[in-house]
């Protein structure tokens, strides 16, 4: 407690600076990985089972192989799975992609559980993290400064998404096919094609999500592993209107809501501390509320977007 | 509807196609339910379990003696509130999944007016609990529904927040303000005195009263929606927001009242989950029957009465969980599985709607 005293308040918005750059993660994977889904015309409400269930493969593959990062592999492969069939299933006529991304929350985080029993007690190796706090003695700013790979390369991935719907060929046949399926099908694209690559993809990136959560932080499989990031995060892509740097910015925010409840607890403020756990889905629903419209569409959304016609 | 009735050549054939479309509406369902728990069988063969061992351990967990209809039918109240939470909105086009939120708040502010009124009046202090408990359920799901009408957010991903909201309420009030001193290892409110526990229905099995409550709230939602001209404006403005608009409807309140009534509901399984099963508040409210709860409302097509005989099923597969843990070595998330799996596959079976030659009025010699 005598270092805590030393840098005494500031160790608050440090422990939040921190645990933001922490707690964000699953949420920047999750985001980006709905932004490229939602861009292209369909929404995944599933990644949140997607996301418990990249984190028991992530878990369960790191610890089988000893390697984190095969890990991370697995549950990108696992996500795609997941993505490929809420992509393939859509396609049908009259299946509705919000029913069934409920349906498939409901069966990724059954299944989780399911196959994941084994792998409660074991423990996996960590992924590793960098650390950028090495100019300073406090140790605090030296463990708020501790940076996860993944952070790192999920900053790279907004900006280079960014990028890809900006200035690429097929950053731009996503752009078309989420704009309007008619114009997509008269260039002779096939929209439930890209689609289902997209939701794929996206899936994918939930599963990394996920995986960071058991393999880093909290860095443990257990079936609460999740308290809504996934569904938090398809609520943040609304927010930062499907652009990923924005979203980018936007996981920080909620990491940092997030990191709030433990980092005054860390100074010794204890009571109310649930109320403090509730502080993202507050945010997360004051921002939906000030950034939503009875009547007009949303600035920057797919036009063949279900949830905002 | 109304072209195969204008379009069918005599009375009695006119009647027939009349049906055609209900016929549908169960036989598909009905399908997908079996092909969803075939698809279940796949998945334990694979497993290299058995599903006629497994389907055999479920009629025997949840139908075949009073005890196991017992088992049953204690879990089919919750189901059946909030399955109608789901219902209720889905009439006018809204998908609201967070009821899990608005039982434990119900179960909560039951928990809560119960620790006030010890020495009331039995009736009087459980009637107060229940309005209690109602009444915050229809606030906070109802507060989904403005959202949604005020200012256009997403009932589905707003309902979903909320009910993370109320759980962190929940524990923050058991945990702090409302807690039991003498509850040690798992933090309650403190226990309800015997005269305001719901007791059990005199059928000569334990099964509490919620269970009846709980039918007369699907006969009175299904007279509602199918009867009234409050129901058919609802299902106007379910169809079509701005037809409903132009004609006049306030669908604003029609929004607002349908989420709220079937939050209600859900606070009202909630005061039973914690008046005639814990006898408190505590982290047992959030046992997950806001999401199966889902399940039952689709399974049913959101017709309230439907909901009755789903939940009743649903209840049973539920109640079989320990006995499968224990006689086959699955773990408990096995029913959940199976839970995703029928879900999927019945959201699938929406594409069948009218591509079943069967149900087609033409296929019985009806011109089109």
């Amino acid at each position: 407690m005598s270092t805590a005293a030393e840098i005494g308040v500031w160790g608050v918005p440090l422990a939040i600076l921190g645990g933001a750059i922490r707690v964000s993660t699953p949420f920047l994977f999750v985001s980006l990985g709905e932004t490229l889904t939602e861009r292209s015309g369909r929404i995944n409400l599933g990644l949140e089972g997607t996301l418990v269930f990249g984190a028991m493969t992530g878990y369960a593959i790191a610890y089988e192989t000893g390697s984190a990062w095969l890990g991370v592999l697995a549950a990108a492969l696992a996500g795609s799975v997941f993505g490929l069939f809420h992509g393939w299933i859509c396609r049908f006529k009259g299946v509705n992609d919000i029913a069934i991304g409920i349906a498939m929350m409901l069966l990724g985080m059954g299944l989780a559980f399911f196959f994941g029993k084994p792998y409660i007690q074991p423990v996996a190796p960590d992924l590793p993290a960098i650390s950028f706090g090495w100019w300073s003695d406090i140790p605090q700013v030296q463990a708020a400064l501790q940076v996860n790979a993944l952070f790192i390369l999920g900053a790279f991935l907004a900006v280079a998404m960014h990028w890809m719907f900006r200035s690429t060929r097929i950053g731009l046949t996503i752009r078309v096919v989420g704009d309007s399926t008619d114009a997509a099908r008269a260039i002779g694209l096939n929209p439930n094609t890209v689609r289902l690559l997209s939701t794929a993809a996206g899936g994918a990136l939930a599963g990394v999500g996920g995986a960071y959560l058991s393999l880093y932080y909290p860095g443990s499989w257990t079936e609460g592993i999740s308290s809504g990031q996934g569904l938090m995060a398809v609520a943040l892509v609304i927010f930062a209107r499907w652009n990923p740097i924005l979203s980018f910015w936007a996981a920080l925010l909620f990491g940092g809501a997030g990191a709030l409840g433990p980092a005054l607890q860390s100074v010794g403020v204890t009571s109310g501390y649930y109320l403090f756990f509730a502080a993202p889905y507050v945010l997360t629903l004051g921002l939906l509320i000030l950034t939503s419209s009875p009547d007009k569409a949303m600035d920057g959304a797919p036009g063949e977007l279900s949830i905002t016609k | 509807m109304s072209d195969t009735t204008t379009a069918s050549p005599s009375g009695a054939s006119v009647a027939f196609a009349q049906w055609l479309p209900r016929i549908e509406a169960v036989v598909i369902p009905l399908a997908a339910l079996l092909g969803g728990l075939l698809v279940f069988s796949v998945f334990l063969l694979v497993l290299g379990k058995s599903p006629v061992d497994f389907y055999g351990l479920i009629y025997k967990a949840g139908f075949s003696t009073p005890f196991s209809w017992q088992n049953t039918l204690s879990r089919v109240s919750p189901l059946l509130f909030a399955a109608l939470c789901v219902a209720l909105p889905a009439r006018l086009g809204l998908v609201v999944i967070g009821g899990e939120g608005a039982i434990v708040l119900g179960g909560l502010a039951a928990a809560v007016l119960g620790t006030m009124l010890i020495g009331a009046p039995s009736t009087l202090g459980l009637l107060v609990m229940a309005i209690g408990a109602a009444g915050i359920g229809a606030l906070w799901i109802g507060a989904v529904g403005w959202m949604r009408f005020k200012r256009g957010v997403n009932e589905t991903i707003a309902s979903l927040l909320m009910a993370y909201i109320a759980i962190a309420l929940m524990n923050h009030f058991v945990e702090g303000p409302f807690r039991d001193p003498a509850s040690l290892n798992k933090p309650s409110t403190a226990p309800l005195p015997d005269s305001l526990r719901v007791g059990d229905m005199p059928i000569g099995i334990e099964v509490h009263w919620g269970f009846a409550v709980g039918v007369l709230a699907c006969v009175l939602a299904w007279v509602l929606i199918d009867r009234t001209t409050i129901g058919f404006a609802a299902r106007i403005a379910g169809d079509n927001v701005r037809a409903a608009q132009v004609q006049g409807l306030p669908v604003g309140k029609l929004i607002i009242g349908f989420t709220a009534l079937g939050g209600a509901f859900a606070g009202l399984a909630g005061f039973f989950e914690a008046s005639a099963i814990h006898g408190a508040a505590n982290g047992s409210l959030v046992a997950g029957y806001g999401y199966t709860g889902i399940l039952v409302a689709f399974l049913a097509r959101h017709n309230p009465l439907a909901i009755i005989p789903v939940a009743i099923l649903l209840a049973g597969f539920e109640a079989s969980s320990g006995l499968i843990q224990r006689r086959m070595d699955l773990p408990d998330a096995t029913i959940l599985v199976m839970e995703g799996i029928v879900f999927v596959v019945l959201l699938f079976s929406e594409t069948l709607y009218g591509k079943i030659a069967v149900f087609d009025p033409k296929f019985w010699g009806g011109r089109a």
